[in-house]
């Protein structure tokens, strides 16, 4: 029988939503040719839990720890961008000790994040070696946050007007001991991958991802940058007094996924950089809070001893505090890309509306123009490239 | 730019859309008309001193039960020099729609598809305004003040599939229809 009369139809496979590779429950519905993807269409919402709504309903202190569920991999992003929105709106500028502090808690979030995207990005490309190492050294961070806190995934440390409480003993040691080991680790994990034939073969343009789709589909962060897009929050809008420290932002060629491991791996030696310069501007104790009696309550020995300050302390933990009606949103540049809570104010001692901007649901929103064209074996490495948490998609 | 400027280079590039000023601090902010959103828009992408590249969110608020009861607000973002803005269409809640975006930045496509689902804001000419992040047999757009925040529901109770022979059949025939794939040799179904 000649070949033209064969006749071939398209697969329809269905990836997900209990797929290992897919980072929690997104589905994927790939339309198959052999092996390659002539289409593809996410679905995502399989984690909704609805939290915006549920912070309509919660006083402003109450949010830090539920806005810290969405994007449970860079928890401290999120609770960063809504204590920054609802300063914004109380007009208060908290105390550069704050400000370091937040710096060097979160780009050791930034650090832990890419730690769980390298470690699973390199096992689903076969590099189980990478998995093992990188989890490893992820401890040591847990270990930080839980010094701090006792929570280790979700701290809830950034506070509105400040932190929670002042830096625990030890503190200074802890991350210098950590600091110290990781460019080594690094260079570990670089000397696994970067060179890699195997690794370089399965991730050397795939997935590729063009500037003006980066900007079309709003990928703002280390997929953007991978595609040659210089732009980075903490460059063009500082916060936090960012624009007084020293570090650079990596930059990529093609925006295949070779080059956001590369983008991402430098971001790692550069967070080292900030954590370094940060950790030398905090003294060990000191301010922890900005010194402003509607948001903050007031020091445990003068609530024992002070009857206005035993008022006070009762009702910032029973009524909360007020914010002035208005609205506000407060980028950061969180390990996936912009995070941003627009936060709308009443006037009253509850937000009237908070969204969260989510990085990952952009990505999972371009995931489909990556992977069209290319092998369903590319898949799994474009997915752990775009390193998506689902409970930052779905909230 | 200042919001001033920014309205003044607005309205002599669209004539005829009447643009306010907003009243937030932390970024210039402008409430748009919504029939001149998409004009707006593209002289905002294109026009060489805005280029407003990245469209970063698409949200919306509800303000139940004044009036207008809807503002949706898109986020936008210039890369380049770098500029945010801030974009607002205020709807009253009998007319909650605005024209979609997703011509203009391909981003919005899923944005829009969750202020539907969430707020029940209809996106004229967006071609797949399907549910985004709730289950579609919901019933209602929970971020509707008016939408109760806990409910109870009585569990759904599982039905076998009941189809006959001949209905399975002419499934099998509308499935191969739609797909446009009938030209086996032979032209046998089964």
């Amino acid at each position: 029988m000649p070949m033209t009369e064969l006749r071939t139809e398209t697969m329809t496979v269905n990836m997900g939503p209990q797929h290992p590779s897919t980072h929690g429950v997104l589905r994927l519905v790939l339309h198959l040719d052999g092996e390659n993807v002539v289409g593809a269409e996410a679905t995502v919402g399989y984690l909704h839990t609805g939290i915006e709504k549920t912070i309509e309903q919660k006083k402003y202190q109450q949010v830090i720890p539920l806005v810290e569920r969405m994007d449970y991999l860079s928890a401290q992003s999120n609770s960063f961008s809504f204590a920054l929105s609802v300063e914004r709106l109380l007009g208060i500028d908290v105390p550069d000790r704050v400000k370091w502090i937040r710096v060097l808690l979160v780009e050791l979030q930034r650090l832990n994040s890419h730690l769980v995207w390298l470690a699973t990005h390199g096992m689903e490309v076969g590099a189980i070696t990478v998995m093992l190492y990188c989890f490893r050294e992820r401890e040591l961070f847990l270990n930080i946050n839980e010094l701090i806190a006792g929570f280790r995934m979700f701290p809830s440390y950034i506070r509105v007007g400040g932190l929670r409480e002042d830096l625990p003993p030890g503190f200074h040691a802890a991350v210098t001991e950590v600091l110290d080991r990781m460019p080594a680790k690094l260079a570990e994990y670089e000397d696994l991958l970067t060179h890699n034939p195997i690794y370089i073969k399965r991730t050397r343009g795939v997935g590729v991802v063009s500037k003006a789709d980066a900007l079309g589909l709003g990928l703002v962060g280390p997929i953007a940058r991978a595609a040659g897009i210089p732009y980075d929050v903490r460059k063009a809008f500082p916060y936090s007094g960012y624009e007084t420290f020293d570090f650079d932002v990596p930059i990529g060629v093609t925006g295949d996924v070779y080059d956001r491991y590369l983008v991402r791996v430098e971001e790692m030696y550069q967070s080292l950089r900030i954590c370094r310069q940060a950790l030398d501007r905090i003294s060990p104790t000191g301010a922890w809070a900005v010194a402003d009696p509607r948001v903050v309550a007031p020091s445990k020995d003068k609530v024992y001893t002070e009857m206005e300050a035993l008022i006070q302390h009762f009702l910032i933990h029973s009524q909360g505090f007020t914010v002035p009606a208005g609205e506000a949103y407060v980028p950061v540049e969180g390990p996936r890309g912009e995070h941003g809570c627009y936060v709308v104010s009443d006037g009253t001692n509850r937000p009237w509306r908070v969204k969260m901007r989510s990085p990952s649901l952009m990505s999972c929103q371009a995931l489909p123009t990556m992977i069209h064209g290319g092998l369903i074996a590319d898949v799994i490495a474009v997915i752990g490239s775009i390193d998506v948490v689902m409970g930052d998609v779905d909230r | 730019m200042d919001v001033a400027s920014i309205v003044a280079a607005l309205s002599a590039a669209v004539p005829g859309a009447d643009y306010q000023p907003g009243t937030a601090t932390d970024r210039p902010t402008v409430i748009v008309p919504r029939e001149h959103l998409v004009d707006t828009a593209k002289v905002l992408r294109d026009d060489p001193s805005f280029r407003f590249d990245v469209l970063v969110e698409v949200t919306a608020v509800d303000y139940w039960p004044d009036e207008p009861r809807f503002e949706v607000v898109y986020h936008l973002l210039a890369t380049t020099i770098p500029a945010q803005l801030r974009l607002k269409v205020r709807l009253a809640g009998e007319q909650a729609h605005v024209p979609s975006l997703h011509t203009v930045w391909p981003s919005a496509d899923w944005l829009e598809r969750e202020v539907w689902d969430l707020f029940g804001i209809v996106f004229e000419q967006h071609g797949d305004l399907r549910r985004l992040l709730m289950p579609e047999d919901w019933e209602g757009h929970p971020l509707r003040k008016d939408h109760p925040v806990q409910i109870k529901m009585k569990a759904k109770v599982h039905q076998p599939l009941q189809l006959t022979e001949q209905e399975f059949q002419a499934n099998i025939v509308a499935d191969r229809d739609v797909r446009g794939d009938r030209t086996r040799p032979g032209g046998d179904l089964t």
